[in-house]
Parts: C-alpha cells; sequence; structure tokens
C-alpha cells in the first residue's frame, strides 16, 4: 500500500499541481517579474530595475498614508471582531432557547458578497447621515468607522462559529472539576475555556489579520477612497495605481509586492506568537 | 498491461482536461471582435447591428463585448493580452492613443476614414491616422422650458428678459437663479439646479465637462492643452461662478451630494423637480426613459454653460467627441479589412445609416449623413441648433487633453473637500495646478 502510494503520488498531484501553478505560482512569479518592468500590456514589458519601486513613494504619498489608514483599521477591526464574536459564542453556548435560529442569523452576512454590501451600507448610513446633512464623504471618520461597522456586521458570524466549536469540545471534565474547586464563572473563562480555545484564536485573528489588509470591494462600494484618499486602502490604492497613469501599471505592481510582502510578514509574526500561548488539551 | 492502460487513460483525462477549450471549432469565417465603450447601447449591438450586419456579409462573424460603465480602460487591457484581441476598440483622444502606441494600426487606406467629412479630426501619431472620430456630442445646461415660462409670467421677476433664450451672460443667468430660488414655491420646484453629484464615479461632469470652457479660455484649443506642461487655471474665479451657483441653488444641500450619482441628477430633472441640469444630449435616454418624466420633448432645451469669460455671448454649447475608434494592428488582416468592411457598411449603406440614426442615436461627423440625417431626440435636435446657431460658435472639446485620470481624481476630491468646508477656492486652484504639473512630467510631456 505504501509503496503504491509514493509510486502514483506523482500522478494523483498532478492535476492539483497544474492548476495551482496555473492559476497562482505562474502569475505570482510573472508578477514579481512585471515588478521591474515598464508594461502596458503583460506580453510586451521592458526591465526598468527599481524605478518602479521607487515611484512608489515619491510620486505622492497616497500609499504611506493608505498604509496608516489600513493599519489603524485592521487594529480596531481585528480587536472588536473577535471580542464581539467570541462573547456571542459564549452566549450562544448556553442553552438558551432558539440557539441555532440565533446561530443562523449572525452567520448570514457572512454570505453576501462585498460589493453588495458596500452599497447597501453606503445606503443605509447614508440615510442616517442624511438627517445631519451629511454623507459619508464629509469627513475620512465616517468612512473610517462605516467601514469597521461594515467589517464587523459581515465577519463576527463567520468567527462566531469558530469560536462555537471550540467551545463546545472544551472538556466538560475540567469545567466540572473547576466548579467542584469553586471557580467562579470569571475565574473559568480565563483559566480554563480561552487557554483551551487558543488554537482558534489563532486560526481567527490570523483570517481577521489579513482580511482587513487585504480589503477591497468593500472600499471600493463605501466610499470609493474619498474625501481626497483618505479612506483609501493598500489594495484599492494598488488598484487605482494601476489605471491612474500611463506608464504606472509596473508601479502598481511593485506596489503589490511590497503588500504583499508586508501582508505574508505580519500574518507569520501573528501566527508565532499566539502559537506559543496555545496548549495541549 | 492493465495498469499501463489506466494509467494512460488518467493521463488522457488530465492533459485533455487542461486544454479542454483551447480548441475551436473552424467555420471558416473571419471574426471581428468590437469592444464596444458604451453600455446604454450595448443591446443595440448585439440584437440590431449584429444580425444586421452578418446577413449582409456570410463570410463574416461579428463579436460585440461591452466593457461595464467606467471600465472600459481596464476591460480593453486585460483584454488586448488575450489570445484573440479585440479587432476594433475606442479610444477617448491623445490619451488615449498614448496608453495604446503599440496597438493602433494606420487608418489612411480605409474606406471608413474616408467617410470623414472633416479629416482634421481624427487622432494621428507619427504621420500616421490612427484613430476616426464615430460620434459629436454636445453638453451644456439643459433646462426645462416649462419651468422657466413658469417664471417669466411671474408678476414680481426681479429681471426684464422674458425668455429664457434671452440668457446670454452669466450675470443674467445668475440673477434668474437667484431669482428662481426665492420663487421655488410658485414654480413648483425644489431646487433651481439638480444635485451636484459627487458620488464616488459621478464626478466627471465637473471634471471633465465643466472645466472645458476654462481649458479652451487658457490653451485654445486641444493640440496645445494636450502638450502643455503647466495649466495656470487663469479662469479658476469663472469657474468658482458657475459651480457656486450649482451648490447654492441646488436641489440637494452642500452636504449631501457626496450621495449623489448622475443617474439621480438627470431623474431629478425628469421628475420636474428642477428647472436645470448640466449635461450632454447622450442623457436623453436617461430623461425620456425616467419612470414618471413629465418633461415634454419640445420643452427640454440647451443653454451654454456661462461663468463670466470674456465674450461667452457668442460661445454656444460644448461640442466635440470623446469617441474614436482604433484598429488592432496585431489582429489578422482577413479580421482588419473585416473591421473596415463592418464600419463602412454602418457608416454608409442605407440599412447602417438608419440603425445609426435611429437606434444608437449617433450625430455623425461622416459625409454620408445629410443634415437631416440626424437622431430624433430633443437633445440631438437641439446640439444641431446651436451648432448652426447665427453669431453662435461652439466650444471645441480641449478636456481630452488633460494630461492623466489622476488629475480628475486629485481635481474632483479637491472640490469635494471645498463643499465640505476643509479647503479654500485657493487651495483648489493649488491643487489643480500642482496636479497637472506633475502629471504632464510624469507622463512625459
Amino acid at each position: 500500500m505504501e509503496k503504491a502510494l509514493r509510486k502514483y503520488f506523482p500522478l494523483f498531484a498532478l492535476p492539483a499541481l497544474i492548476c495551482f501553478s496555473l492559476a497562482f505560482l505562474i502569475p505570482m512569479v510573472w508578477g514579481f517579474v512585471l515588478s521591474f518592468c515598464e508594461f502596458a500590456t503583460i506580453t510586451d514589458a521592458t526591465f526598468v530595475g527599481f524605478q518602479n519601486y521607487v515611484r512608489a513613494f515619491t510620486v505622492d504619498n497616497y500609499f504611506t498614508q493608505a498604509f496608516w489608514f489600513t493599519l489603524g483599521f485592521t487594529i480596531v477591526t481585528v480587536i472588536s471582531i473577535n471580542i464581539l464574536a467570541f462573547a456571542l459564542a459564549l452566549a450562544l453556548t448556553r442553552n438558551i432557547p432558539g440557539t441555532n435560529a440565533f446561530r443562523t442569523i449572525f452567520f448570514m452576512p457572512n454570505l453576501i458578497g462585498g460589493i453588495v454590501l458596500g452599497w447597501i451600507w453606503q445606503v443605509v448610513l447614508n440615510g442616517v447621515l442624511a438627517g445631519f446633512e451629511k454623507t459619508l464623504l464629509s469627513d475620512a471618520s465616517y468612512g473610517f468607522w462605516g467601514l469597521v461597522i461594515l467589517m464587523n456586521w459581515q465577519n463576527i458570524g463567520y468567527m462566531m462559529v469558530i469560536y462555537i466549536a471550540a467551545i463546545q469540545n472544551v472538556p466538560t471534565d475540567m469545567l466540572e472539576a473547576a466548579a467542584i474547586d469553586g471557580a467562579n464563572g470569571r475565574t473559568t473563562l480565563f483559566k480554563i475555556i480561552i487557554p483551551s480555545v487558543m488554537p482558534s484564536i489563532t486560526i481567527c485573528l490570523f483570517l481577521t489579520l489579513t482580511n482587513g489588509f487585504k480589503l477591497y470591494d468593500q472600499n471600493l462600494a463605501l466610499t470609493n477612497g474619498a474625501p481626497n484618499h483618505q479612506t483609501e486602502m493598500l489594495a484599492l490604492n494598488i488598484f487605482n495605481t494601476f489605471y491612474s497613469r500611463v506608464g504606472f501599471e509596473g508601479v502598481g505592481q511593485a506596489k503589490a509586492v511590497i503588500f504583499t510582502i508586508l501582508v505574508a510578514a505580519i500574518a507569520l509574526l501573528q501566527l508565532v506568537a499566539t502559537r506559543r500561548k496555545e496548549v495541549e488539551n | 498491461m492493465k495498469k499501463a492502460l489506466a494509467l494512460m487513460l488518467i493521463a488522457f483525462i488530465v492533459v485533455s482536461g487542461a486544454f479542454a477549450g483551447g480548441s475551436k471549432e473552424d467555420s471558416g469565417k473571419t471574426e471581428i471582435y468590437f469592444l464596444n465603450f458604451k453600455p446604454e447601447i450595448a443591446d443595440v449591438y448585439t440584437d440590431i447591428v449584429k444580425p444586421a450586419f452578418e446577413s449582409a456579409y456570410p463570410q463574416y462573424t461579428l463579436k460585440v463585448v461591452t466593457a461595464a460603465s467606467n471600465q472600459y480602460q481596464s476591460t480593453l487591457r486585460s483584454e488586448l493580452s488575450k489570445s484573440a484581441p479585440p479587432t476594433i476598440f475606442q479610444v477617448n483622444g491623445p490619451v488615449g492613443i498614448a496608453e495604446n502606441v503599440n496597438t493602433v494600426a494606420p487608418l489612411q487606406d480605409t474606406d471608413f476614414y474616408n467617410l470623414l467629412a472633416d479629416k482634421g479630426m481624427a487622432l494621428s501619431l507619427d504621420g500616421n491616422v490612427v484613430a476616426v472620430p464615430y460620434a459629436v456630442e454636445g453638453y451644456g445646461i439643459i433646462y426645462n422650458d416649462a419651468i422657466m415660462r413658469k417664471y417669466f409670467a411671474l408678476p414680481d421677476k426681479a429681471v426684464d428678459i422674458s425668455s429664457a433664450e434671452e440668457i446670454t451672460s452669466f450675470e443674467t443667468l445668475k440673477a434668474v437663479v437667484e431669482d428662481m430660488t426665492a420663487h421655488l414655491d410658485e414654480l413648483g420646484i425644489r431646487g433651481v439646479f439638480a444635485s451636484t453629484s459627487f458620488m464616488p464615479g459621478s464626478e466627471w461632469r465637473w471634471t471633465t465637462h465643466l472645466v472645458n470652457p476654462v481649458l479652451q479660455a487658457e490653451f485654445g484649443d486641444l493640440a496645445t492643452a494636450q502638450s502643455a506642461k503647466t495649466f495656470e487655471f487663469k479662469y479658476s474665479k469663472n469657474f468658482q461662478n458657475i459651480f457656486d451657483l450649482y451648490l447654492n441653488n441646488s436641489i440637494t444641500p452642500k452636504g449631501m451630494i457626496g450621495s449623489k450619482a448622475d443617474a439621480d441628477s438627470m431623474a431629478e430633472f425628469a421628475l420636474g423637480q428642477v428647472a436645470m441640469v448640466q449635461n450632454g444630449n447622450w442623457a436623453a435616454a436617461q430623461i425620456l426613459g425616467t419612470q414618471g418624466n413629465v418633461v415634454a420633448d419640445e420643452d427640454i432645451k440647451f443653454l451654454p454653460i456661462y461663468m463670466d469669460l470674456e465674450g461667452e455671448e457668442t460661445k454656444g454649447i460644448n461640442v466635440g467627441t470623446e469617441n474614436y475608434l482604433a484598429f488592432n494592428k496585431n489582429a489578422s488582416a482577413e479580421a482588419l479589412e473585416g473591421a473596415d468592411t463592418f464600419l463602412t457598411w454602418l457608416y454608409s449603406s442605407p440599412e447602417g445609416k438608419e440603425i445609426v440614426t435611429n437606434d444608437l442615436m449617433f450625430i455623425t461627423p461622416f459625409s454620408s449623413f445629410s443634415s437631416d440625417e440626424v437622431p430624433n431626440d430633443p437633445l440631438a435636435r437641439q446640439v444641431n441648433i446651436w451648432m448652426n446657431k447665427d453669431g453662435v460658435t461652439s466650444i471645441p472639446w480641449v478636456f481630452n487633453g488633460i494630461p492623466s485620470e489622476q488629475w480628475k481624481a486629485d481635481f474632483a476630491q479637491a472640490m469635494l473637500e471645498y463643499i465640505n468646508g476643509n479647503y479654500t477656492w485657493d487651495q483648489v486652484t493649488a491643487t489643480a495646478q500642482d496636479a497637472w504639473a506633475r502629471e504632464a512630467e510624469l507622463t512625459g510631456r
């Protein structure tokens, strides 16, 4: 069996490998090469060295501005989504009637696509702000908090499902032992439940962190970066750079490479940091 | 043996799966691929133009793809890098040519180019004609004459003139508009001007069209504008005049314009809630197509955009084009010949011309069209009237010389900041100047 597996391994891995390289590896390598080129279509590229990387920062400061905005947004959403999702998961693992209905309702926003969500929330938030004769574009902070609300609404349900699964898997003997030892709810939560669900926290932190950095369609539909690029996030800035000027495709590509490295580095750091806190059950 | 057979079978499935869709049936017909720019008439191309052309020329198949609104450039770029790229595509002017220098084919020997009445309207690159305009458009301030008549019949109006046609200067326009704002209830409207739309993607009426008279006054013509390294914004004050007039006499308060799209503005006009809206003849379909449209065809008229520029009483509406067709030189010779056949058929055969006038609703710049072969919508007729008015010359479109999309975006955002109260007008002016200098340099002027 083992021998047969080893013999046919390349054959069975082949289809997946072809797909993976066609849809991921080749574009990624080619994209990296293109970031050093000036090009209009990807087939006629001329090598220009590091010029694109220099231009990414020197032509305007929108990229760095977008970075700080994205960072602020990610920090706020990672904290708020995880706390709220965990709280909901705790509440919905008690024996309250209608738990399943609530779980479904909270999860549903996740099934709607980003652009649609962006439009829905644009209408809702503009409707609310209309009472004050303002819109989402009147001030950058409206756009920021609008995005935070949208992101929470969309992601809390998904993270909640992960937390619910983890909380249900906390061994009941541990909880019973804690109860017999006289631990109150607070102690049980911080000494038993949270350490036990640490692997899920790792996953949820990873997902919310990368989701926050990579956010694009919601940003496009809600404010499109207005006013004055102040609500423009990294992904949107990259897209806009690519199409805003003749000959700037390479600059957009260079920004995309920087962006990939940045997100990968931050996500890895986070994984290493939280993995250390995980305990064996 | 069995194993080897199974192995071969699997390999075959994998390989054929990977390459499925790569092979294509060869029907002996030449495909002409037209990438259409105008989403509002996408159905006309697929439902009327395609079958008519294919029955007239059975050796060709016509493939029409329409890019989504505001997505033409990105769609074109991805389509051009495919193995079956478009044969005919649209460029929006000199800037569009600069983006596609390696793609555009010479057109001076085509029949299509020879149809053009004024050969000077075509765009050239290195001594070759590379793009031919196919539709002329005009824009200005569209007004609802029924409401205007109502205003001029008021006993306590503050102006001496008695019809909208007598408005020939900014001073008069301003007096009329402000007095109308004072009489909103009597006129039964909620604002004189429709919303100054600033929802993302809806700023183009200000960043290109409204700035055009100012660009024309400073640069004179398109050739000067498209090579200009700097933009002084000499007539910044004039731009502010009209922009403030729009904002202060609008149906929508300043704080709310960020939630208004240009379609909203057209709907407000069609529903009779406002008397005026700045737009062009392409918006006729939007007005007539609004459910509950209350504006009669004969009441839809154009007024030039007055902003207190010198000599503006002799200036008409803005007439020009940003609709040019170019051929892809990387397409096969048969396809290029087919493209020429197709466009010549569309713009010179009786059948094609009828489609152009009645269904596509273009005012064309071709000699094959007589002066009575113009679309029958009210705004197209108005464009024609203004183009032929005595003592009035149309303002040509100079905004095609704007150096990049980024300039428009920066200018739009500065205007939005002005409306939000965060910028003074001087800062808007400075943004327009700085951005022009930067973009002109980046695009290699």
